[in-house]
């Protein structure tokens, strides 16, 4: 209920206008990845999802920062099943990355598809950064798991990183059609064509401000 | 007295249903002999937007007929939901978020709580004067200079027509006038059906006759002879409509005349304001129409100097 209250809210905010590009979104575990610009960003994709699927879509999020409180463990846990994952912020350290892949495989081979934003944090301007390397290992452990783009627009003006009260202006979710895992490939060219798929359906680039 | 004016509200009521009965009827009718390529989809166009039509005048007559609240409320909602489409563009940034938060929650609720007491002296000034000193005092204090003049004019201008001009339409209910709360209720329905109705009209015309352009870079659909059609044909039905308002045929020549040259210029503002956005409509809320600001972008010019001449002259 608390969920369908924040779905409401969100909606009213955002205006939102879902639209999938010839993708068909059924049952089957997937991952979703999207560019990251407000806390409301998983709501937005998660209320533009059919009904039916919702309970199945779990997004992907930082324990460090959904840990620290009471509210923002209960938002994470109870409210939207989030899968917390530890954000190492050196990619060469394996075990916590590793750690993290786990509790992602394992959330995807119980049949609960992924919300995931590899930028790994939120832009301000809702330019999409560099990708972090999660998606990479995570595809290399299964390949066969459909990656879903997800291109969210505007969200940085709903509800930009440092502010608690949403604005209300009218934002945009575009599913594009699923791109290959990363099986044979190595990790800067897969994640660069994972990134590309966004920036291919409008996505602004960050890195050439 | 009371009963007579009933009959006037009753009259402008049949008005807008029969309008709307007579679009409906020649949509259908496009509809069925019409059967494909480019004409279909204006056809298809122009029945959304008439099926949008009736939904827009139920809402309108209901929330009119509930008296000076129910038209407040209306326009107040109108107001935020032309901010939020106004707010989803232009060159705002994180640093604006709060600024943007007072206009929206604070400033708006405020303006129609001030038309809604018929605090004229403040309802007036609030946006023009207090605003404006606000917006900009509190943008300096974001501390964040890039695009300052940019930025400030933006949040400004939205308020400005979002808001203070769309709030002109329910203020007409506070104006005194002979005849009591009917006869402003009459006005307000004068304005609202003159100003959508040339719209139409303009659409029709250039549609059906448009050749040359006015201001082919801003607004390739108005054309001279859809603006001459449109304005002629509209001043026509509101001059016929003199019965419901406090001005003789003549006088209600004169401000159909005025309010559909201000309504074509304010559709002509917004449409140059939409090319700099780079969009072609502010939003998707109302079928066929585009967004809500694309529908009011006339009304909002109309309705302050409609206003402003009403109160001068017979108020």
């Amino acid at each position: 209920m608390i969920a369908e209250t924040i779905r409401g809210v969100c909606r009213l905010m955002t205006a939102r206008a879902g639209q999938r590009d010839e993708v068909r979104l059924d049952a089957a575990p997937r991952v979703y990845f999207a560019n990251h610009a407000s806390h409301l960003d998983f709501v937005v994709i998660w209320s533009a999802l059919p009904p039916a699927l919702r309970s199945r879509v779990r997004p992907v999020a930082g324990r460090d920062y959904w840990d620290r409180s009471r509210v923002r463990r209960f938002l994470s846990q109870r409210v939207f099943h989030a899968v917390l994952i530890e954000r190492a912020d050196a990619d060469r350290r394996l075990s916590p990355a590793r750690a993290s892949i786990g509790a992602m495989t394992a959330a995807l081979d119980r049949g609960h598809s992924l919300i995931v934003f590899p930028e790994g944090t939120r832009s301000i301007d809702g330019a999409i950064g560099p990708f972090r390397s999660g998606l990479y290992y995570l595809s290399r452990v299964r390949p066969d798991i459909d990656l879903v783009p997800v291109l969210l627009e505007n969200t940085h003006r709903v509800l930009p990183k440092g502010q608690a009260i949403p604005l209300p202006a009218r934002c945009r979710v575009r599913f594009g059609r699923p791109i290959a895992g990363a099986a044979g490939e190595d990790k800067r060219t897969f994640l660069t064509r994972a990134r590309g798929a966004l920036l291919a359906m409008g996505g602004c680039d960050g890195r050439r401000h | 007295m009371a009963a007579g004016t009933d009959l006037t509200l009753l009259g402008l009521f049949g008005t807008i249903v029969a309008l709307l009965t007579v679009a409906s009827v020649i949509g259908g009718v496009l509809h069925w002999r019409v059967a494909g390529g480019e004409g279909r989809v204006t056809v298809d166009n122009l029945n959304a937007r008439i099926r949008a039509w009736w939904v827009m005048a139920a809402i309108f007559m209901i929330s009119t007929l509930t008296g000076r609240a129910g038209a407040v409320l209306l326009f107040a909602v109108v107001s935020l939901l032309a901010l939020r489409e106004l707010v989803s563009q232009g060159p705002a940034t994180a640093s604006d978020h709060r600024t943007l938060l007072w206009a929206v929650f604070a400033a708006t609720p405020l303006q129609y709580f001030l038309i809604w007491r018929g605090w004229y002296g403040l309802f007036t000034i609030l946006i023009p004067v207090y605003c404006t000193l606000f917006v900009a005092i509190r943008t300096a204090l974001s501390g964040d200079t890039r695009h300052f003049l940019e930025r400030t004019a933006t949040t400004q201008w939205a308020l400005m027509t979002c808001v203070y001009f769309v709030g002109y339409v329910p203020a007409l209910l506070t104006l005194r006038l002979p005849g009591g709360s009917h006869a402003n209720a009459a006005l307000l329905f004068f304005l609202v059906v003159v100003v959508q109705l040339s719209d139409v009209l303009q659409y029709v015309w250039g549609k059906t006759l448009g050749r040359r352009p006015i201001a082919p870079r801003v607004s390739p659909n108005k054309t001279w002879e859809g603006f001459a059609g449109g304005i002629l044909s509209a001043t026509a039905v509101g001059t016929a409509l003199w019965w419901a308002t406090p001005f003789g045929p003549l006088q209600a020549a004169a401000m159909a005349l005025l309010i559909t040259l201000m309504g074509f210029a304010g559709g002509l503002v917004m449409a140059a304001v939409k090319r700099d956005l780079g969009v072609k409509d502010y939003g998707t809320l109302i079928s066929g129409h585009g967004g809500v600001l694309d529908r009011i972008d006339s009304l909002c010019f109309a309705a302050p100097v409609f206003f402003h001449v009403t109160r001068y002259f017979f108020a």
